[in-house]
Order: C-alpha cells, then structure tokens, then sequence
C-alpha cells in the first residue's frame, strides 16, 4: 500500500478509486440520464447484450458520468429489437428500436452529448412504464 | 463509470448478518462465479441500511432495486431473474404497510423520503472494510484540508457550526474543544465515546460498523483542533462487529499514513487505540468512562473539574459520542454554512434515531432536526401498527420521558424535548400505542436506572429503589393518593441531588408520565383499575353469558382450570383462582371474555 504524503496523494488515490463507487454514486443521483435496454428473450436473441455491452463501452471511452445504464425486461416491441430507451430527467423518454453494431455508439455521440435525435429509429409514441 | 453492469449491496450489519447476510453474499458470488458474470457483477458487504426489520436487504444499483427479508436460497432467482434477464423478482419487494403497495426502489418508500444521510453517509453505500471506498467518497479530504487550516480556525468552524453534542446532552461541540484547546498541558486527548447503553439504541454502533473511517477522522481532527496525540474508542465488548471493523479500518488507516507519525506530511502525529468496556451503563458517562480507561471501577465523579481541564490521568481531554465524531468531515469539508442549512435554527443537523415500538417501519433513521414527531412516526414510521391509536412516544432512553398525541407536531430538538419534559439522550424512539400503561412504562425504566445505578451516591442509591416501592403499589392496586404526592416529591429531589445524570434523570420517565397522563395514575390509585388493560392485579376477566356459546375452547387453555361450564352452556371464572394469564381472552373467537 503506498503511503500518503500529501492531499495530492490522497486526491491521486481517489482517482484511482473512483470507479469502486461511481455506479452507486449515479444510483444516488437524481440528475441522470438512464438508458433502458430492454432484455427480455427476444432482446437477447437480437444482440442485446452487445448492445448493452457497446454502450457501457462508449459511456467509459467518453467519460460520460452522470450516464447509467440498466436492463429491463422485454418493452413489448419484439419487431423492433434490440431497443434502448432514454430517459433524460424532466423530459419525455424516447425510445429508440434496432440498436445495433455501431448504432449504440451514434446513439450516445448524437442523442446524449449533442442533444440530436436519431430520427429513424425512433418508435413511435413511447409508452409511459408503470413502475415511473 | 466502471465496467460493471451491477453492483449488488448486501447489508452486512448486525440485524442482517444475524440473518444470514454473510450466506446471501456467498451463495450470489458462486453463482455468478459458475455462470461467468463475475465480471459483470460486483458484490459488495455494506454497513446497515437503516431497514433493519426488512433485512437482510439487497440492493441492486444501478437501478436502485431495494430487495427485503432475502434468504440465501434467493440468490439463485436474483442471478436468473434480475441479472441475466433484467427483471424483478417481485416477490421480495418491499410492500408499502398502509397501501399494501409493491415498493421497488428505495427512494420511492416513504421510509427513506424524508431522511437526510450525514451521519450514516456511507453506512449502506460503502464497503466499510475498504479505506479506499471511503476515499473514493471524498475520505479523508477534511483532515487534509483541517490541517491546512490552523488549529483555531478548525475550532472556529466548529462553533460556527452549531454542532451540539449527539451522546445525549446536546452540548455545543466547538465550545467543548475550545475549552480543550485552551486548556494547558503537553499531553492532551481525544475520546470517542462508543458505549451506546441505552437499551434499544444501535445508531453508533451502526456508524462504527458502516462507516468506521468517519469516526477516526472526525477523532483525527479533533485531535489536530486541541494538540492531542492520542486517542481512545471507548466501545463495549457486546459489539463485536463494530470491534473488528474499527480495528480494521485503524490498521489501514495506518498503512496509508492517515493515523501515526506527520500525517499528510506535517508535523501533526495521532495514534488510536480501541479500549473495550464492560458493558455498564454508568461507563457512558464521560467521568466514569474516564475511570474506567484509566483501570477503575467506572464511577462517575462530580464536576467541574470537567473533562475539557482535567479528564484521562488528569490531562485536558475531549469526549464527544461516535455521531458527533461522525458529522466532523463534512462540516470541515462542506463548512459550517452549508450544516447550518440543515436542521433548526439552535439544533443544526441532523439527528439519528432508533425508531422502535409500535411503529410499522422500525428501523435507524437520520433526519434533519426540526422535523416533526408526527413526520417521525406517521410519515417516515408509517403509523401505528394494526391501526391502533398513538398514545405516546418515549424519547431519550431510560432517562428521558414521554410525550402525549397533543405534542405531535412539536419540532424535534434538543430544546422542545426538554421543554416537553423529556429530552434527546442518544435518540431513541418508542412509540407507544392504546395499550400501553404509562405506570407500568414508567416502571421498567425505573428498573432499568435501578439497576444500573452504580450506587455511589445516597438520592440514586436508595431514591429510586422507594420510588419503584411505590410504583409498584401503584401498578398492584395498594397505593394512595399520598403516594402520588410523595413520589412527585421524591422524583424533584433525586433529579436535583444525585451526583451524575444517572441519577438527575432517572426520574423523568416518572415525572413526565404523571404530568401528562394524572388520570391514568389516578384510575390506578382511586378507582384500582388499569385503563390500558396491563396491570394483571387490576384487571378482572368476566364472561358475558349472553356471547358466551359454551364452546369450552377457554376452559381447556385455562392454565389454573379457573373455568367451569358444561358444554353449549355459559362458562363462568372463578376469580380466586383465575392468575390472569389472558389466554382464555385470547382463545375466545365470540367475544364473550371481557378484560375490565
Ligand atoms: C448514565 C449516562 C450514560 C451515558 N451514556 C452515554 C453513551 O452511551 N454514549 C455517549 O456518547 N454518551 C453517553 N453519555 C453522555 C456522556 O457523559 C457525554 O456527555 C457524551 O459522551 C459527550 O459527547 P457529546 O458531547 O458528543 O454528546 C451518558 C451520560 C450518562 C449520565
Ligand atoms: S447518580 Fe447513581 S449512577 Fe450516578 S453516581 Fe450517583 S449512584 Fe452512581
Ligand atoms: S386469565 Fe388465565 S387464569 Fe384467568 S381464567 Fe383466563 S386463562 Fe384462566
Ligand atoms: S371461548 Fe369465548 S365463546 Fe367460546 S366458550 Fe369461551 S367465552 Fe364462550
Ligand atoms: S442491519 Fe441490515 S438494514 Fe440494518
Ligand atoms: S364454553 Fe362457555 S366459556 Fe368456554
């Protein structure tokens, strides 16, 4: 274990442990973009999974941090998976169906850090979840 | 953010660990391990959650998923059903007690809405036995900066902060280090004051156990604030738990040089060191605890002398309870401003209660002081169980006292409990419903303080073993009106002459439930009757032979064979006989026995 010496130290060895806590920290907070994959059986089939794991990638490559990302079970749009739904605070989700291969990263460039739809592939009204 | 999809929290408290917490962990980690989504999923011990009664409780983040009363053979369904398929395992979610409605984040439950986490800011986020959780939570951030600061300025903020003491007497904490800090001598120390001996009361050792880095800073800039080099915990041997983590958590502290010779650097040294108590209540008392590290029989002394000038083997010392310590950091880091944003305008903060009685949501709750005890109870506690009335919450252990539905929307701090007759002590919270007689209440505090008197002194000696004389003639049915005179007497005289606050407070509970319930010591007195149904003498089982269908289901319970009846005809009691058990009044399915 490396002593510390100085508030540098200690600030470095917070760096260093951030990532311990950082998803429980964004659990915390309320200001936070939650992107919803759903992965019911037909998601998973669709790739889900690469989905989820695509954008958990571009999330930590851009540093993102007040961005998570969580499972749902299947959103009932088995035509149109994988999908992902975005839900920004104080705004109306949208949800995005055939998330796949570098979509999810598009996604998160175009959607979450320009603020720019991704029109067509958008579906239609998203339904308002009962659990929200 | 990591590249975990999970983190699962499991509480590993004393309430969850004794229900087999430990197990949930195992079982999940195996789980995950044989299905190869031990990368995806980190598991990690917390300290308590606060939920006790709910536990063991497991959250899943980041999603916020609050699981209930989980059993090791869930963790399986947890893997299959949360993890790999992203849904909820419905059936261990909490269930909201008046709605009857399915609760899945915790955030959502009126439990938690209300509460502000200072104290028990990491207890149920961090792993308690990595410092590094703790830094990456901006640990040790104010002693670095405490330490860039000068010793008086540290003490100012202190002041400015308002921070009165949570041990029990709300004394301002800035003020008690000032004393310190001025006091003379080379050698001078800091004392954590961890022997939690009110009955009921767990939120110290839930800090120590959740979050046992917070205390060693707290103490560490204490130290810095006066010139002491050393200090003590002073925790009894019942917590083990709390032992062995704080025992941890000071190894590690010393391994990162954040404990021992020129911390950060300069030239302040602080050591620690855990001292174990016997378990007395009396060794809570700052002089007695003091006795009783020094190697004596933990015996208060009077004072002044206060400890501040004169405390361990006759050096300036501070004593301030493990919340007090535990407020320190963020009131260094965050500044004396922001905590006064918290709480009332003379009681600044929050304040950590054990709710418990006859709420619907027991359990450990921090909340900004000025609440309301309705909030408390209603809100937060969720109400009274099965329905029934409130009648009373009894506040500030064995010591404090209690207070009637007419107070219910008092603010709670320091200074409306003492008003009300009552006070804070360390913050524990009974509620008491329609059943409860508040003779027999102020009985079994009276016995506890009995017992725990360390018999120094002649008013706690022996005042309070007549007063509980006459207090049991009261709950048996033989006392007099005289009697309730000369134990209001007595109680006034004990309260202003015992030597330590064992004895000055003993006889709240006493003067507080004679105060605001007269007629129901009255009822006792004059008519020998228990209104709440409590006092065995007092109370008669009658059976009503219109109701009564002859189904003999009390005669066969009957423990004394007190009834007698031929079958499909009235029973009657023989009340010479009858030891008033209460089981036939309980077996009865027609409402025929009476209590009266
Ligand atoms: C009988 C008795 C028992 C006490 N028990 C405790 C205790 O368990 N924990 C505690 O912190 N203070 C206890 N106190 C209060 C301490 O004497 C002391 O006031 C307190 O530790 C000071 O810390 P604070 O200013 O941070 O509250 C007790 C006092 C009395 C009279
Ligand atoms: S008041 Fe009671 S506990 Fe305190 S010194 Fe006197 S006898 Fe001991
Ligand atoms: S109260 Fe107990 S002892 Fe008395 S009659 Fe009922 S069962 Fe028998
Ligand atoms: S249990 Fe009740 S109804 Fe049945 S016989 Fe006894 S008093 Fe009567
Ligand atoms: S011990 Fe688990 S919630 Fe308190
Ligand atoms: S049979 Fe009549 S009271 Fe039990």
């Amino acid at each position: 274990m490396p002593k510390i010496k100085s508030l540098e130290d200690l600030l470095k060895q917070k760096e260093a442990a951030k990532d311990k806590l950082s998803l429980r920290k964004i659990a915390e907070d309320d200001n936070i973009i939650t992107l919803r994959v759903a992965m019911g059986t037909c998601g998973i089939a669709a790739g889900a999974k690469e989905t989820f794991d695509k954008l958990l990638e571009t999330i930590e490559e851009k540093k993102l941090e007040n961005i998570r990302v969580i499972q749902t079970g299947c959103m009932g749009y088995c035509h149109a998976e994988p999908t992902v739904e975005v839900v920004e605070p104080g705004k109306e989700p949208i949800l995005y169906g055939k998330i796949v291969g570098d979509k999810a990263k598009e996604l998160i460039e175009k959607h979450i850090l320009n603020g720019e739809l991704l029109q067509d592939s958008i579906i239609g009204e998203t339904h308002t979840s009962i659990n929200e | 953010m990591s590249s975990y999809k999970y983190h699962v929290l499991i509480c590993g408290g004393t309430g969850c660990t004794s229900s087999k917490s430990e197990l949930i962990k195992d079982n999940l980690e195996n789980i995950l391990k044989e299905k190869g989504l031990d990368n995806e999923v980190q598991v990690v011990r917390t300290g308590c959650f606060g939920f006790c009664e709910q536990g063991p409780i497991v959250k899943f983040l980041p999603d916020n998923t609050f699981y209930v009363q989980v059993k090791p053979e869930d963790a399986e369904e947890l893997v299959n059903e949360h993890v790999i398929k992203g849904r909820k395992v419905e059936r261990l979610l909490y269930v909201e007690p008046t709605e009857k409605e399915k609760i899945d984040e915790s955030k959502k439950m009126p439990f938690y809405k209300k509460q502000i986490r200072v104290a028990l800011r990491n207890a149920g986020l961090i792993n308690p036995d990595d410092i590094d959780e703790y830094i990456a939570n901006d640990g040790y951030q104010a002693l670095a900066k405490a330490l860039s600061m000068t010793p008086e300025e540290v003490v100012e903020e202190m002041k400015e902060s308002g921070l009165r003491g949570r041990g029990g007497g709300g004394f301002p904490t800035g003020l008690k280090w000032a004393f310190a800090q001025r006091a003379q001598g080379d050698i001078k120390y800091v004392v954590c004051n961890a022997d939690e001996g009110d009955p009921g009361a767990f939120m110290d050792r839930s800090v120590l156990e959740g979050d046992p880095h917070s205390v060693i800073e707290g103490m560490a800039i204490a130290a810095y604030a006066i010139g002491a080099k050393k200090g003590f915990v002073y925790i009894r041997a019942e917590y083990p738990l709390a032992v062995k983590r704080l025992q941890n958590a000071i190894n590690q502290a010393k391994e990162y040089g954040l404990l021992g010779e020129n911390i950060f650097g300069t030239d302040f040294s602080f050591d620690l060191e855990i001292r174990l108590g016997a378990g007395a209540f009396v060794c809570g008392e700052e002089t007695a605890l003091i006795a009783s590290i020094e190697g004596y029989r933990g015996e208060p002394r009077t004072k002044p002398p206060f400890p501040a000038n004169k405390g361990l083997w006759g050096k300036p010392t501070i004593i301030n309870n493990v919340e007090t310590f535990a407020n320190v950091s963020p009131i260094i880091l965050k500044g004396a401003k922001w905590f006064r944003s918290l709480g009332s305008e003379k009681s600044p903060g929050t304040k950590v209660f054990a709710l418990a009685g006859k709420v619907n949501n027991v359990g450990l709750v921090e909340v900004p002081m000025g609440i309301t005890l309705r909030e408390v109870i209603f809100d937060i506690g969720g109400g009274i169980r099965e329905n029934r009335k409130f009648k009373a919450v009894q506040t500030g252990g064995p010591s404090g006292g209690c207070i009637p539905a007419e107070y219910l929307d008092t603010p709670i701090d320091f200074d409306t409990l003492t008003a009300l007759g009552s006070m804070m002590g360390s913050g524990g919270m009974i509620v008491m419903d329609e059943n409860t007689c508040m003779p027999d209440v102020a009985k079994f505090y009276l016995e506890f303080s009995v017992e725990e008197s360390c018999g120094k002194c002649t008013p706690c000696r022996i005042g309070n073993v007549r007063l509980l004389e006459i207090l049991d003639k009261i709950t048996s049915g033989r006392a007099t009106i005289e009697d309730l005179d000369r134990m209001k007497i007595l109680g006034e005289t004990i309260k202003d002459s015992a030597l330590c606050g064992l004895g000055q407070t003993s006889p709240n509970p006493i003067l507080s439930t004679m105060h605001y319930f007269k007629d129901e010591y009255e009822a006792h007195v004059l008519d020998r009757t228990c209104p709440a149904g409590v006092c065995k003498n007092l109370i008669t089982y009658k059976i009503d032979k219109e109701k009564c269908v002859g189904c003999t289901a009390c005669a066969r319970v009957c423990p004394v064979e007190a009834i007698k009846g031929s079958i499909k005809q009235p029973h009657e009691i023989d009340q010479d006989k009858c030891i008033k058990c209460g089981a036939c009044y309980a077996t009865c399915r027609f409402g025929a026995i009476e209590k009266i």
